[in-house]
């Protein structure tokens, strides 16, 4: 009784001394300033930059410019060709995506033997690092030695090009891979939507005489489009920010084909003439766009969600 | 409309029999109701009529033709789900419209809105039918449940316990309504329940299940008044029905261990020991009564009241109309009246004499 006492006493006499409010602070002041000195300040410093004909290896100071770096960009042709390469990857790459994804999680979400096996499985592309990615698939899609092109081909392997190599078909080479990276992701938001759905509205909806194709127009889209829109969301976010797949594989191109604007925006950064403030000025337009077809999403998914 | 077999049924879940052997009719028009306590199988069986589930053995007979190869659609029944199976995402009236727009129906678009808004009007939920089906209370969510299976014309209604989340005041009020609208359209349902009162007042014709068997079935005469065993006899009448161990010397009958003693020559057939069967409202107070008692407890429910009667080491409940000035201790005298008794064997099951 008196050493548990004791034990007790010495308990409450430590918690004394580090109160609640104290031991709150030790938790978040940590992260906290991880997150200024990381992503704060920079996002300020980068917009400030933007302004600026900052470069990073000049040992000058920043001047002022005001709108130059945004107006330069914009009025540059080569910089719409990279937009317009981005833009299709994304919209090729969600669409496939999206539609790979779902279609994996239909068939998934049938129970059968092996199915969480078969899961786990198709999920490994997902957890591979991008970089290590972008080399394997280099060595898959190279034209004589690969095994991509041998298998297309039926075992000749020289009757399709180079994918890589080819300004028409490298950034379907990059798609490709982006695709049979993530939409395994796409199909687990979907899984988790197609679990959620209650087996008695499908037997409501039998006894209701509604055809399969009925039954998964009124009932599975709709309870599973909210997910859905999230994963189009995030991966069309990504798409405009690819880069550590495509650099080791097409590093931009055959000539531009590949070269996206992420891409670029490190060419412009890191590359050359290190142009930090016209980088910033990019990072920033790319932003503002990304924002711009968050919304969109964003809007859409609550009125799917009816409120 | 159609007439329903089920010939020896049978269906089991992995090691549990969920049904055995069951077999009942259901007429052109009737209002069955498939009565008994939870796990009795009385949801499975509302499935396997419905084709959601596949009978170990047995048949199921539409109009005297098996439907065990049709598919739930094309068997063209309609049901009522316990939990409702509203469409999400959809709004009432695309609920109630959804069977109609089947494309085995090729209905117009005119049709189908005129059905909609008169199913509405009938189960008064027009108010509702621009909604979503998220923005019902339970009672809103009921009657949409309801009103989607009555808006076709199926061969069968099929309801499971679809009163059962209501409160008691709406529970009433569709009890009625829901007998109204049957009988008005001369519907063949089959009505599953636990509750006894839904039982005896709404159906034709009840059959009382229990642990996966068929018990009785009869109209709610002979269920209550007759009922073949003493699951039966407790499971329907509130309070419930007193039920006592009783020996038979002679001609008198005597209940275990208590002050009561019935005269009652002519009973020969019973055996010497059995349980002996008494409905509370046929346990009546008397200044001049048989039997002597003490009151232990007293139930007042306005319309009538539950006495608690002490005869002997047995409790008699009684059921007397109106409020009573009986207190608890006070020594009455009551009858029982001898006409309506019930004689069961030990085993449980009903003797007649």
């Amino acid at each position: 009784m008196a050493t548990t006492q004791a034990i007790s006493g010495g308990q409450s006499r430590r918690r004394r001394q580090l109160s609640d409010a104290a031991l709150l602070r030790l938790f978040i002041f940590p992260t906290l300033i991880l997150i200024i000195l990381m992503n704060i300040f920079p996002l300020f410093y980068s917009l400030y930059l933007s302004f600026t004909d900052y470069s990073a290896i000049t040992r000058q100071a920043p001047n002022w410019v005001g709108f130059k770096n945004y107006s330069d960009l914009l009025s540059d042709k080569q910089m719409w060709i990279y937009f317009a390469n981005s833009g299709r990857y994304a919209l090729l790459s969600v669409g496939l995506q999206t539609l790979v994804g779902f279609g994996l999680a239909l068939l998934l979400n049938e129970k059968f033997k092996g199915s969480g096996f078969l899961t786990t499985l198709i999920l490994v592309p997902m957890m591979l690092s991008p970089a290590v990615v972008g080399l394997f698939w280099k060595l898959i899609y190279h034209p004589s030695s690969g095994i991509f092109n041998y298998i297309v081909t039926f075992g000749h392997p020289t009757a399709i090009p180079d994918i890589l190599a080819s300004p028409k078909l490298a950034l379907w080479g990059i798609i490709i891979v982006d695709v049979w990276m993530w939409s395994p992701f796409v199909m687990l938001l979907c899984l988790s939507g197609l679990g959620a759905i209650p087996d008695y509205i499908y037997e409501a909806a039998a006894i209701d005489r509604a055809s399969w194709w009925r039954q998964f127009w009124r009932i599975t889209l709709p309870q599973v489009a909210p997910l859905l829109m999230i994963a189009v969301l995030f991966r069309t976010i990504e798409a405009f920010k690819a880069f550590d797949v495509v650099m080791p594989m097409t590093a931009g191109g055959p000539g531009e084909a590949t070269e996206l604007i992420a891409l670029n925006l490190y060419r412009q950064a890191f590359g050359g003439q290190w142009r930090t403030g016209r980088a910033s000025a990019l990072a920033y337009i790319i932003l503002i766009i990304v924002i711009g077809i968050s919304n969109v999403y964003i809007r859409f998914l609550n009125k799917i969600r009816g409120d | 409309m159609a007439d329903v077999a089920l010939k020896n049924i049978t269906k089991r879940f992995k090691t549990v029999t969920a049904l055995k052997n069951v077999s009942f009719d259901i007429k052109d028009g009737e209002f069955f109701v498939l009565l008994g306590p939870t796990g009795a199988g009385k949801t499975t069986t509302l499935r396997v009529i419905a084709g959601l589930e596949k009978p170990d053995g047995g048949s199921v007979l539409f109009d005297g033709q098996p439907v065990d190869h049709l598919t739930p659609s094309d068997r063209d029944v309609a049901f009522v789900f316990e939990q409702y199976s509203l469409y999400p995402s959809m709004s009432v009236y695309d609920n109630l419209a959804f069977p109609l727009r089947s494309p085995l129906r090729n209905l117009s678009k005119d049709e189908i809105d005129r059905r909609v808004r008169e199913t509405a009007r009938k189960l008064r939920i027009e108010h509702l039918i621009e909604r979503t089906t998220a923005h019902l209370s339970g009672g809103e969510m009921q009657r949409v449940s309801l009103g989607r299976a009555l808006v076709r014309e199926p061969r069968l209604f099929l309801m499971d316990e679809p009163l059962s989340n209501l409160d008691a005041k709406l529970r009433e009020a569709l009890r009625v309504e829901l007998k109204h609208l049957q009988k008005a359209q001369g519907s063949t349902t089959l009505f599953v329940t636990h509750d006894q009162i839904e039982a005896l007042t709404m159906g034709d014709r009840i059959a009382v299940l229990n642990k996966g068997s068929i018990v009785q079935i009869g109209t709610p005469e002979d269920i209550y008044d007759r009922p073949a065993t003493t699951f039966v006899a407790q499971l329907v009448g509130t309070p419930r029905i007193n039920l006592h161990e009783a020996t038979r010397e002679d001609d008198t009958l005597h209940v275990v261990d208590s002050t009561i003693h019935l005269p009652m020559p002519g009973k020969e057939a019973l055996p010497s020991s059995f349980l002996l069967g008494v409905r509370p409202e046929d346990v009546q107070i008397h200044s001049e009564g048989d039997f002597p008692g003490e009151i232990v407890l007293t139930e007042p429910l306005g319309v009538e009241t539950i006495l608690h009667i002490k005869a002997g080491e047995k409790t008699m409940l009684s059921l007397v109309p109106g409020m009573t000035t009986l207190r608890i201790g006070d020594q009455v005298r009551f009858n029982i009246i001898r006409q309506r008794l019930h004689y069961f064997r030990l085993d449980g099951t009903r003797i007649s004499v």
